[in-house]
């Protein structure tokens, strides 16, 4: 066998000369000569996962390292009046209680939005806010201890629902915000919606609901820090981005950035939840100051879930005017349930708007956006940020309208596509698009046109389509810099290893980082070792989220192997005398293309190098181009490239009980390419689950006891057991299908995977729904007693009766492409919003 | 990440030594029998007993004997995973399907058939942590006074939600109940008592020993059925328990109907089985009459997971499915 595989062709040698271009960013086409991208490769870090021996952030500990419990808030909303931790401190074993006094200093994850104390020092905004930890020798004395921390607290009005966040001026969860009880208002004209309106044959409007839901990492949050002798504090968290831990540690702590350490382990799922520099990050590694001992915190499940940072829950009101076929003005309201801080919001509001151009051409665009503030648990990125929520409520509107239209909405996706190379109503950059492929697809292997309509009562087919972004284009602390950087270092024994801040949260991104690498050098995969999510041994990567990796690191990536190789080559050429341009880089060898029996060793060619010029390392960095939009919040959406999405759902709808049971998942990606296959699937039914995982069942609600009994506002299932998700029961069968027209943004033309996949899976369900059973629910998660709700009901319709007044301000205006805009606004000037690299 | 209270763990090795140890401690002291449920609800303080007898080691609860014409006993040690198979699977076929739905393949092979008897009654304004229940003050069925289920009650309507529980009641299953003083057997169906608090007639110093399954008569039928958000996992939100014997002919001659997960205990249809005898089960005029005389019963209330009126609603559809079963 080993025999065979010797003699198995090797991929074909790429020469450096410019006849055979090696790939590059940019590089499009089929990928001859390419011996590991695309290849179903093992991940590297695959053996680790299987055999348990993967160490991950909980797995950490320390000799003598102390034990912290935070000590939440029991109450929604209250000014902190005292905290007595004597009876705690009095407990053997217990070593030292934090409170707000000892963290003046607040943070947060944006600039705009530094409303977080570590501990509570003035109001509790939530139950679960934390307001003192307790340090002891062990865990369960910790938590023993915590219990007899006393709180007196001065209750304030609970405000629970952004309808009551809209009514209440008085009191105010935070003294900033666009309006009392209001983060942010958000309102963009793209030309003259109301005229378009108008002028159009019909319009339609609906109202739709998406509730809020969490992440559900299996694994949980846990952070060690302990600071060195010679006073370096080090943090190893299960963190999705070690570089905003390192940031928020440095401020919070008053602690010089050059004196920290992060390191992020591999995680166990992050989808967003570990996006944020949290509380307990920044409390555990004071404790370490404090006592000088290593110091541990395990968050609990609940812990976790009053982490958050999920979903936003999002009221959404749609307006669109259809002529000729056509969308010719379309509007969108939203209205998001922030919970008690900003996060990310303020970006989460605009993305429930920014993508709602780049799928389907329309003339004209109006976006009005709404956080606001309520006692519970704060929102944030999850995969798919801010856009689900309209995503959902888009693909019903179209079914619906489709219906009205007497037109198959397949065919109406596929003919109103927004084509290649477009710059939408709302300024955002279409390249690529595989969106009539995806939706050709799913269409083809589905048996759509045959079987739509026609499989009976009570079983139905529904399409839905979507995109999303491959990396932001502006980095939320804006600036020059570059958003991620890669190192090299090449050592004598041939051995490569690549540093980057980036962490794999379990989506694979050190496999890309090692494949890519191994892909330039001509080596193999596995002599690539990564050194990642360490902010002492990496350059800075704004981290996993937002889709961002593999382009942005794997563009780095590409940079500083393709720096490497033509030192290699450089110092190749002189030993073998052979022209630069004629030496190939495969199979762990340096070669001449004319002669490969004249070459050296891929660790020859290192020595050679190191010889010439000394050590081998190199750097690459990569930073999004200029985005599109230049008005104030255009620097949300835009992307280097977007991914596109088609699904189609199978349900099996029980009339007498509303019960719904998904038979089959049809998805098509459009990836650009697949670097690695196997692991692009995983990432496709990855989201699908949770998608339908959230279509199907889950939500992050919260329970409120009569109000003349008690202001409580609890989360009402904080546990695995009860906050419902799919098992394996309710996983139908996915059927993946990778559209691959490689994208020039992409590192070999890859686009993004992680996230996008998720998009259609609610809004097909829904419209699977409607084609077994003749309702609407017009709500996600479509769980069986609303649709008993819409069977019985007049309009066959289940779904949210009104949508709240909002004091929504003076619209920005901005004039789409194709009425003479230049991406600003035309009423904003002093404001326009400067580019990266401009000066003030 | 949570940690039991402290506790002293106690291990017998006889049931002899088992129910002297609990005589002495009485009140002070819970049966650990697989600890599935007990552990958790430990860890979050719903449950603290000073002292935990592991019964582990006491052979004679694992202990299996008679069959399908002289009964079958089932010690109470009997995993869940062992009831789901074998004897009882060919015999009372309800009985191992409700075993086989309780939680999880991993839960089961730990969880035993006494300890799902035993289940503490459920609900969600008490299946919480500590930290939880402090933040609403608390409730009637621990440290605190209201029933938040329904603030105005005298009682708590935390819900009974064992699987097997409505079985054995309506297979007409007795139990045995041993101490220090000796032991008494008596009715499944009498374990019970409709009150979310004191739901179990067992006294402290009691320990359930063993379940004893009546003979398989000719022309007998058993079904359950068990409603819940998924399949795998769930406690249930209503549990169709029903035990039938037919004629030759196909008439029902005598019929048992219990419902499970609608109150504080397993809640028996006697109206609907009453009415059920000498009519047929392939007539679906009587499916539908006895199922809607079955769930007059139920009491659901909004303290577990759906939504109340769909439970309501969607509780008589699931009798008739069980009743059809039965016929079929």
């Amino acid at each position: 066998m080993a025999d065979d595989r010797e003699a198995a062709p090797r991929p074909g040698p790429r020469a450096l000369d410019d006849d055979r271009p090696a790939p590059r960013p940019g590089a499009v086409g089929p990928a001859p000569g390419l011996a590991a991208v695309g290849k179903p490769l093992r991940k590297v870090d695959v053996r680790g996962k299987v055999t348990g021996e993967t160490r991950f952030a909980d797995d950490y500990t320390m000799p003598g390292a102390l034990h912290m419990k935070l000590v939440r808030s029991t109450v929604p909303h209250a000014r902190l009046l005292s905290v007595d931790a004597s009876a705690a401190l009095a407990v053997k074993g217990v070593r030292c209680v934090l409170t707000g006094k000892d963290f003046p200093i607040a943070y947060g994850l944006m600039p705009v939005s530094q409303d977080e104390h570590p501990l509570c020092n003035d109001k509790v905004r939530f139950v679960g806010d934390p307001v003192a930890a307790v340090v002891a020798a062990d865990e369960l004395t910790a938590q023993e201890a915590a219990a007899l921390v006393r709180v007196e607290y001065e209750p304030l009005q609970t405000i629970a629902t952004p309808q009551e966040a809209l009514a209440t001026a008085d009191p105010r969860i935070h003294d900033y915000g666009d309006a009392p009880n209001v983060h942010k208002l958000v309102a963009f004209d793209f030309g003259d919606v109301p005229a378009a309106l108008a002028g159009a044959d019909q319009v339609f409007e609906d109202r739709f609901f998406y509730q809020g839901n969490t992440h559900l990492p299996i694994e949980q949050h846990a952070a060690l820090a302990w600071v060195d002798p010679d006073g370096r504090l080090t943090v190893v968290s299960s963190t999705q981005v070690a570089h905003y831990v390192h940031k928020a540690l440095a401020r919070a702590l008053a602690l010089p950035p050059a004196r920290i350490r992060v390191i992020a382990p591999p995680q166990g799922g992050g989808f967003g939840g570990k996006t944020d520099p949290f509380n307990h990050e920044i409390v555990v590694a004071k404790a370490a100051l404090v006592t000088g001992r290593p110091v541990k915190v395990a968050l609990s499940r609940e812990e976790v879930f009053l982490c958050h940072r999920g979903r936003h829950p999002t009221l959404m009101r749609m307006r669109t005017g259809v002529k000729d076929g056509r969308i010719v003005g379309h509007s969108v309201e939203t209205v998001l349930d922030g919970g008690a801080y900003g996060s990310y919001g303020v970006a989460s509001v605009h993305y429930t708007g920014a993508l709602e151009t780049v799928t389907y051409r329309m003339d004209r665009y109006r976006f009005r956006g709404c956080r606001t503030f309520t006692n519970k648990p704060p929102c944030g990125p999850k995969r798919g940020h801010g856009t689900p929520q309209p995503r959902f409520g888009l693909e019903v509107h179209l079914d619906k309208i489709c219906e009205k239209l007497g037109v198959d909405p397949a065919e109406w996706r596929i003919r109103n596509a927004v084509p290649p190379d477009t710059v939408v109503a709302n300024w955002m950059r279409v390249r690529t698009t595989g969106l009539v492929a995806c939706l050709e697809a799913v269409v083809k292997a589905s048996g759509w046109r045959e079987r739509r309509g026609r499989l009976g009562r009570g079983r139905g087919l529904g399409i839905a389509a979507s995109s999303y972004m491959t990396g932001a284009g502006i980095s939320i602390t804006f600036g020059d810099l570059p958003h991620t950087g890669v190192q090299l270092l090449l050592d004598r024994g041939g051995g490569v290893t690549a540093f980057c801040g980036a962490s794999d949260v379990g989506q694979g991104s050190d496999n890309v980082l090692a494949l890519i690498v191994a892909e330039v050098l001509g080596v193999e995969v596995g002599d690539v070792k990564v050194v990642t999510g360490d902010t002492s041994l990496g350059p800075v990567d704004l981290g996993s989220y937002s889709s961002r990796v593999t382009i942005m690191m794997g563009n780095a990536a590409i940079q500083a192997a393709e720096r490497a190789r033509d030192r290699l080559a450089a110092a190749a050429a002189a030993k073998l005398e052979v022209p630069a341009s004629r030496l190939c880089f495969a199979g762990g060898r340096v070669f001449d293309v004319e002669d490969p029996a004249r070459g050296l060793t891929f660790a020859e060619a290192v020595q050679r190098a190191e010889a010439q010029a000394g050590t081998v390392g190199t750097v690459g960095s990569y930073s999004p181009p200029t985005p599109t939009p230049r008005y104030k919040g255009g620097g949300v959406g835009p992307s280097p490239t977007y991914s596109y999405s088609a699904a189609v759902v199978e349900v099996e709808a029980d009339e007498a009980t509303g019960e719904l049971s998904v038979e089959k998942i049809w998805v098509a990606h459009d990836i650009g390419r697949a670097l690695n296959p196997v692991a692009a699937r995983g990432q496709v039914v990855g989201s699908v689950y949770m998608g339908l995982s959230e279509a199907l069942m889950e939500e992050q609600e919260f329970r409120r006891l009569p109000p003349k009994l008690s202001r409580a506002l609890v989360h009402q299932a904080p546990s695995m057991l009860e906050y419902k998700s799919l098992t394996f029961h309710e996983m139908p069968e996915v059927e993946t299908i990778l559209v691959e027209e490689p994208d020039a943004m992409g590192p070999y033309g890859a686009k993004e995977v992680g996230q996008g996949p998720l998009l259609p899976i609610p809004p097909a369900l829904a419209n699977a729904v409607h084609d077994a059973l003749g309702v609407r629910v017009d709500e996600v998660p479509i769980t069986p007693h609303k649709v008993l709700a819409a069977l019985a009901a007049p309009d066959r319709r289940y779904g949210p009766a009104a949508f709240p007044d909002v004091p929504w301000p003076e619209p920005l205006l901005v004039p789409p492409p194709w009425e003479g805009g230049d991406g600003k606004a035309t009423n904003d000037r002093k404001r326009e919003r400067r580019l990266p690299g401009a000066k003030p | 990440m949570m940690r039991l209270p402290r506790f002293r763990y106690l291990a017998p090795a006889s049931l002899l030594e088992a129910v002297k140890v609990l005589g002495d401690l009485g009140p002070e002291a819970l049966p650990l029998a697989g600890g599935t449920d007990l552990v958790p609800n430990m860890k979050r303080r719903q449950q603290t007993p000073a002292n935990l007898v592991g019964l582990r080691g006491v052979a004679e609860l694992r202990a299996v004997s008679g069959d399908a014409a002289r009964g079958l006993t089932l010690g109470a040690m009997t995993r869940l995973a062992e009831v789901e198979r074998g004897a009882v699977a060919a015999g009372w076929p309800a009985l191992a399907r409700a075993a086989a739905t309780v939680a999880t393949p991993a839960i089961r092979n730990t969880a035993t058939l006494g300890g799902n008897l035993c289940l503490d009654t459920r609900c969600s304004y008490y299946d919480q942590t500590e930290e939880w229940r402090r933040s609403i003050g608390y409730c009637m069925k621990r440290e605190g006074e209201t029933c938040w289920v329904a603030p105005g009650s005298d009682r708590c309507w935390a819900v009974s939600s064992s699987d097997t529980a409505p079985v054995l009641c309506a297979l007409g299953a007795e139990v045995t109940l041993r101490s220090r003083g000796g032991e008494r057997r008596i009715p499944a169906a009498d374990l019970f008592a409709d009150d979310g608090i004191r739901h179990l007639t067992r006294r402290p110093d009691e320990l359930l020993t063993a379940v004893h399954l009546p003979p398989v008569e000719p022309g007998q039928r058993t079904v359950y059925l068990k409603l819940r958000r998924r399949g795998s996992f769930d406690f249930p939100v209503l549990g169709v328990a029903g035990r039938v014997r037919l004629s030759a002919g196909g008439t029902v001659e005598s019929a048992r109907i219990f419902l499970g997960a609608v109150g504080s205990r397993p809640q028996e249809a006697r109206a609907a089985a009453d009415f059920l005898v000498g009519r047929r089960l392939g007539d679906e005029e009587t499916v539908r009459e006895a199922s809607r005389l079955a769930t007059q019963i139920a009491k659901p209330m909004q303290n577990t997971d759906l939504t109340l009126g769909w439970r309501k609603g969607v509780a008589r559809e699931y009798a008739a499915r069980a009743l059809r079963e039965l016929g079929s």
